[in-house]
């Protein structure tokens, strides 16, 4: 038996390891504001998008035969999603297209333009097999190194401006009202789902991508109440469910792009039963003797205080 | 109350000649609204008649198809415009779906053009949901409010940066009476220290006895601007344009002083 020190020490899992606890960490940030804006599905499209870059990084690899085939699959992948996050973004500023219709086009021209574009490459869809599902056998060191600086930048902008983020995304007239740069900050969110996008694709592939978003931040929101508790809570159950996925690979041979999604719908249905089965809790507190009877409210103090 | 070279300053709102049209709908025609430092006025009219619109175009929300907005002389849709502003928008379900607590949505407001950090437990956003009187409510996420409370959150977060001109989109709109009369007197309060105020009103309800100027809308033209006593009643679904040619009889002396 394999035990946990064991784990942490291999060489063959250090890298999953480091990279799974930077998506742990940075897929709910990002998901959090994407969630306030309604836009949980955005990753999912690009994760599409991401299949596009990682075939057109192959194809550019093929016909310069610089390396390994797949040397640029991750920078295009990289390239791929932020232009489509862009794109996206504008489709979504001018208003022509509903948002839902412009995601659905990003969804299918991303898996058709990946599976033609690495068929010219000379590959096949196999090969974008572990880009889709996610693959802890192909992470390599560069892998890890662009990992830790999507991560930082991620979470350096998350973390660090999270009120003015969290501020457009949560009433965006009020925002521009206050006169802060609304527009810039939509393009920010899109373009920090695109790096997240990137960095979690090795692991948990294209199409689950967006799960470690959104999952982990539905289930924080049957836990807690308010906005950074929720990112916060969420951070905390990615981080678990993408070490406990990884460490029941070790154990059990499955994918683990798979198990640590399923982890966090595990989670995210234990607090709805235990939303269900505890309702009164929240209640019995909001009873107590500090809110003033009838409706709630004490009269307005004067203005002059 | 309003400085005497008042006319030399910019006007804190100057709208003139806005025609906007949303969606292809024609919805205000070449309006003029001019409000000065300290003043309380009223936005009135039936639903439909384009006071909303006129305080988004007012407040650089809407850019007008023809005609320009600015606030203290700035254009109205720079971010540079807003600063000074506080905006209470009308009551709207669609909020972001992570329920924000009153803490954290008044500290939103702290946010502004040069100012995009927020510092933790800032002591001016307790102060603020004091002022509106639900500082023991400051935890507790705004969609488990009443109507009530939530207008008091917004209202708290347009307080919290000390605004020089406040505006307000149907702030009594879902409210209870006793708030509704909470909230004008606050409205007094602070306008007696000087704050400019527009409020869109459907009726004038508490706010009765304190606006001195009413500006009414109606089909997207102005109908009346001065004394509200003097304002016409308007009955909704016909066509009052006619009224329009009140307008310069109603621009009395304590409204627009020389």
């Amino acid at each position: 038996m394999i035990s946990a020190l064991d784990i942490l020490t291999s060489g063959v899992l250090r890298y999953p390891l480091i990279i799974a606890i930077l998506i742990g960490l940075t897929a709910p940030v990002v998901g959090t504001f994407l969630v306030q804006k309604r836009l949980s599905l955005l990753g999912d499209g690009l994760g599409h998008v991401a299949l596009t870059g990682v075939a057109v990084g192959w194809l550019v690899g093929a016909w310069t035969s610089a390396g390994p085939a797949d040397l640029l699959a991750i920078p295009g992948a990289l390239v791929a999603s932020v232009i489509g996050a862009l794109a996206i973004e504008y489709v979504r500023e001018i208003g022509h297209t509903s948002r839902d219709v412009a995601l659905a086009i990003l969804f299918y021209g991303g898996i058709a333009g990946g599976v033609v574009i690495i068929q010219l490459a000379g590959g096949t869809s196999q090969n974008l097999m572990g880009y889709l599902f996610g693959s802890l056998s192909t992470v390599t060191a560069p892998d890890v190194v662009i990992a830790v600086v999507l991560a930082v930048v991620v979470l350096g902008i998350g973390l660090g401006l999270s009120g003015l983020l969290a501020a457009v995304t949560s009433d965006e007239e009020f925002a521009r009202a206050s006169g802060l740069p609304v527009r810039a900050v939509n393009i920010l969110i899109a373009v920090m789902a695109a790096l997240t996008v990137t960095l979690s694709m090795r692991i948990v592939g294209a199409l689950m991508v967006s799960a470690l978003m959104i999952v982990p931040v539905a289930a924080a929101q049957t836990l807690v109440e308010g906005f950074t508790r929720t990112m916060r809570t969420a951070m905390a159950i990615a981080v678990f469910c993408s070490l406990g996925g990884l460490v029941i690979t070790v154990y059990v041979d499955l994918p683990p792009g798979g198990v640590i999604v399923l982890l966090s719908i595990g989670v995210y249905a234990l607090g709805l039963i235990t939303k269900a089965v505890l309702p009164e809790r929240r209640a019995e507190r909001e009873r107590r003797p500090d809110a003033a009877p009838g409706t709630g409210t004490r009269p307005l103090p004067s203005a002059a205080g | 109350m309003r400085p005497e070279q008042g006319r030399a300053t910019p006007a804190v709102i100057e709208v003139a000649g806005a025609d906007v049209s949303l969606g292809g709908t024609p919805v205000l025609h070449g309006v003029d609204l001019r409000v000065e430092s300290g003043e309380l006025v009223a936005l009135l009219g039936a639903n439909g008649s384009g006071k909303s619109t006129l305080l988004r175009v007012a407040v650089g929300l809407y850019t007008p198809q023809a005609g320009t907005a600015r606030l203290w002389g700035t254009p109205a849709h720079r971010p540079q415009a807003h600063d000074r502003l506080g905006y209470v928008p009308q009551d709207t379900s669609d909020a972001g779906s992570i329920p924000t607590t009153a803490r954290e949505t008044v500290a939103t407001g702290l946010l502004g053009t040069r100012r995009w950090l927020l510092r933790r437990r800032d002591p001016r956003v307790m102060r603020a949901l004091t002022q509106v009187g639900i500082a023991h409510l400051a935890d507790r996420p705004i969609t488990r409010m009443s109507g009530g409370q939530r207008r008091r959150v917004m209202i708290a977060r347009a307080l919290v940066r000390d605004p020089e001109l406040l505006v307000l989109d149907e702030p009594f709109a879902g409210v209870d009476l006793s708030t509704q009369d909470a909230i004008a007197a606050l409205f007094r309060e602070l306008s007696a220290r000087g704050t400019t105020i527009v409020v869109v009103l459907h009726e004038l309800g508490p706010m009765k006895g304190d606006i001195r100027r009413a500006v009414v809308l109606d089909h997207g033209r102005i109908v009346h601007d001065g004394p509200e006593s003097e304002r016409p009643t308007l009955d909704p679904g016909h066509d009052h344009v006619t009224v329009v040619d009140h307008i310069d009889e109603c621009l009395g002396q304590e409204i627009h002083p020389a």
